[in-house]
């Protein structure tokens, strides 16, 4: 047999041979590499004996996976908190996020167990496709906009809304993306009574979802914003500025729905998360944190 | 108050680590050919390993979503032979980073090996050394300092990618919750504290990572200009 064709470390030893220089004077290398590859080999190690011993757990075989609305960031806190008390036996872990992409990730299956659209028409949808459990879709709240300006903003929320987003003191002027967010596509609503839309579209800057749009007026990149109100009486966006509330006749009703998913790992769990939701204590919450109850709850 | 999610850390340097280690495998003998090919289509080989550069992560994203979920051929193959699912998986967010690192790995590699004076290997071959010691015995040592370049930027531009991650693993805590993510999702909390801390500790991390490499780089470039 040739040589040459030999196990390619016998060739790495050999090679000192041929260009000493390289291969014996850095002993970094020398002392490195096996350090390097002992890291590696822990880490992998260490990560599969991790992740056997979390899927074997009781704790992770009750978690209820939840994939949130991103206007839900500060109401569901408060209502898991109160649900645990309830039932301790269910661990809840939620992903916050925009609803569409959401939507998209569990009609690929996303290991979640319930999802908590900012609206109705994308649960309905994931029913429709086969990935929502057929009589489970629920309206469990109702958004509500406003517009929303920092303490020190020259700009008066209290006046009509035209007067304030036609004041060219409002150069930038914040809304979810109407392409995706439900609450980018009730503030193109708003806008559009009175043809407002037509006169401010060029100083529209578009959120990834409601809870970026609210960062762009709180970190001062936009002057005024369209948010949720859910969002507006958060802590730290209530004491950082002023808000005025859009009329409710001025958009379509903004219905949020939510969906058991079809491939749950715990739709127990998720079935007593929508029963909590749904009671007079999950309503009474929601209600605290700036959403109106739906007409009909089921 | 400041929580920082560490085992997104130790997630993330899981995934870098395994991701550089994957595309040493597949970037090497790839950079090589590359380097080496008179083949003219080689260009377009070379384009599309360059190509997740200039795509919008998102993009990529949503292709590899597409591409590894249940409906793919390749999706329903693997959920078929390991029961789970490829995509919102710390397997699947494997294979996404190889992906997006691929130019991060083979750019470095292939001017690496593309500073080798040709002579030196046609000398090897010609001696009689045939390829794979060739590769190995003169082509990679050669090259070291372009291959430890590649191995330390694809590691760290796997530590902080996040377009492509969030789409292909869904943010799930424990298993697809990385740092930048996680960062994003204080930003969005408004949990400033939080995300500014972890922001930095990221950011001291990757610095250091660099510094590391370039400083080894440097020592070794240096020694071999000695002799």
């Amino acid at each position: 047999m040739n040589v040459s064709f030999s196990f390619p470390f016998a060739c790495f030893r050999r090679s000192s041979v041929f260009i000493p220089a390289l291969w014996s004077r850095p002993r970094l290398f020398q002392t490195l590499g096996p350090l390097l590859a002992t890291l590696a080999l822990s880490f992998l190690t260490l990560g599969c004996g991790k992740g056997t011993k979390d899927s074997a757990s009781p704790v992770a075989a009750n978690a209820v996976t939840v994939a949130a609305a991103a206007d839900l960031q500060f109401a569901l806190p408060e209502i898991l908190a109160l649900f645990h008390q309830e039932h301790p036996e269910f661990q809840v872990r939620v992903t916050y996020g925009s609803s569409g992409n959401m939507r998209a990730q569990i009609a690929q299956r996303a290991p979640f167990d319930l999802f908590l659209s900012a609206d109705i028409e994308f649960p309905k949808r994931l029913i429709e496709s086969g990935h929502g459990v057929a009589d489970s879709l629920f309206p469990y709240a109702v958004g509500r906009l406003v517009l929303y300006v920092l303490n020190d903003s020259p700009l008066d929320p209290e006046r009509t809304m035209e007067q304030t987003l036609l004041d060219p003191r409002a150069r930038r002027i914040a809304i979810a993306n109407p392409r995706h967010a439900p609450y980018g596509q009730a503030a193109v609503a708003a806008l559009q009574t009175d043809d407002l839309y037509e006169q401010i579209a060029d100083r529209l800057v578009l959120g990834e979802n409601i809870a970026q749009t609210a960062q762009f007026v709180q970190s001062g990149a936009a002057d005024i914003g369209i948010i949720a109100l859910a969002l507006a009486l958060a802590p730290r966006m209530s004491e950082a500025g002023r808000f005025w509330e859009i009329p409710l006749e001025r958009f379509p009703e903004m219905v949020q729905g939510g969906v058991i998913v079809r491939h749950a790992k715990n739709p127990e769990g998720a079935e007593a998360l929508r029963a909590f939701l749904l009671s007079a204590e999950g309503q009474r919450v929601l209600q605290d944190f700036g959403f109106l109850m739906p007409e009909a709850l089921p | 108050m400041i929580t920082i999610d560490w085992q997104a850390f130790w997630l993330t340097a899981r995934l870098a680590l395994i991701t550089s280690l994957i595309l040493i495998l597949i970037g090497l003998p790839l950079a090589w050919w590359l380097a080496r090919t008179r083949f003219r289509g080689a260009v377009f080989v070379e384009a599309l390993v360059a190509l997740p550069l200039v795509l919008p992560p998102t993009v990529l994203g949503f292709y590899v979503l597409m591409f590894l979920g249940p409906y793919s051929p390749l999706g329903s193959a693997y959920e078929a032979l390991a029961g789970t699912l490829l995509p919102f998986s710390f397997p699947g967010l494997v294979i996404a980073s190889v992906l997006f690192s691929l130019p991060f790995a083979v750019q470095p590699f292939l001017s690496g090996f593309r500073s080798v004076d040709t002579r030196l290997l046609d000398a090897s071959v010609s001696l009689g050394a045939g390829r794979l010691p060739t590769f190995f015995r003169v082509g990679v040592p050669l090259a070291w300092p372009g291959l430890l370049a590649g191995f330390v930027l694809s590691f760290a531009h796997t530590l902080g990618e996040f377009g492509v991650v969030l789409m292909v693993g869904g943010n799930i805590a424990g298993k697809t919750r990385t740092i930048s993510i996680s960062i994003y999702d204080s930003v969005q909390a408004m949990d400033y504290a939080t995300a500014g801390w972890t922001s930095a500790l990221l950011l001291v991390i990757s610095a250091s990572v660099l510094i590391l490499t370039y400083t080894l780089q440097r020592r070794y470039t240096k020694t071999w200009l000695r002799t």
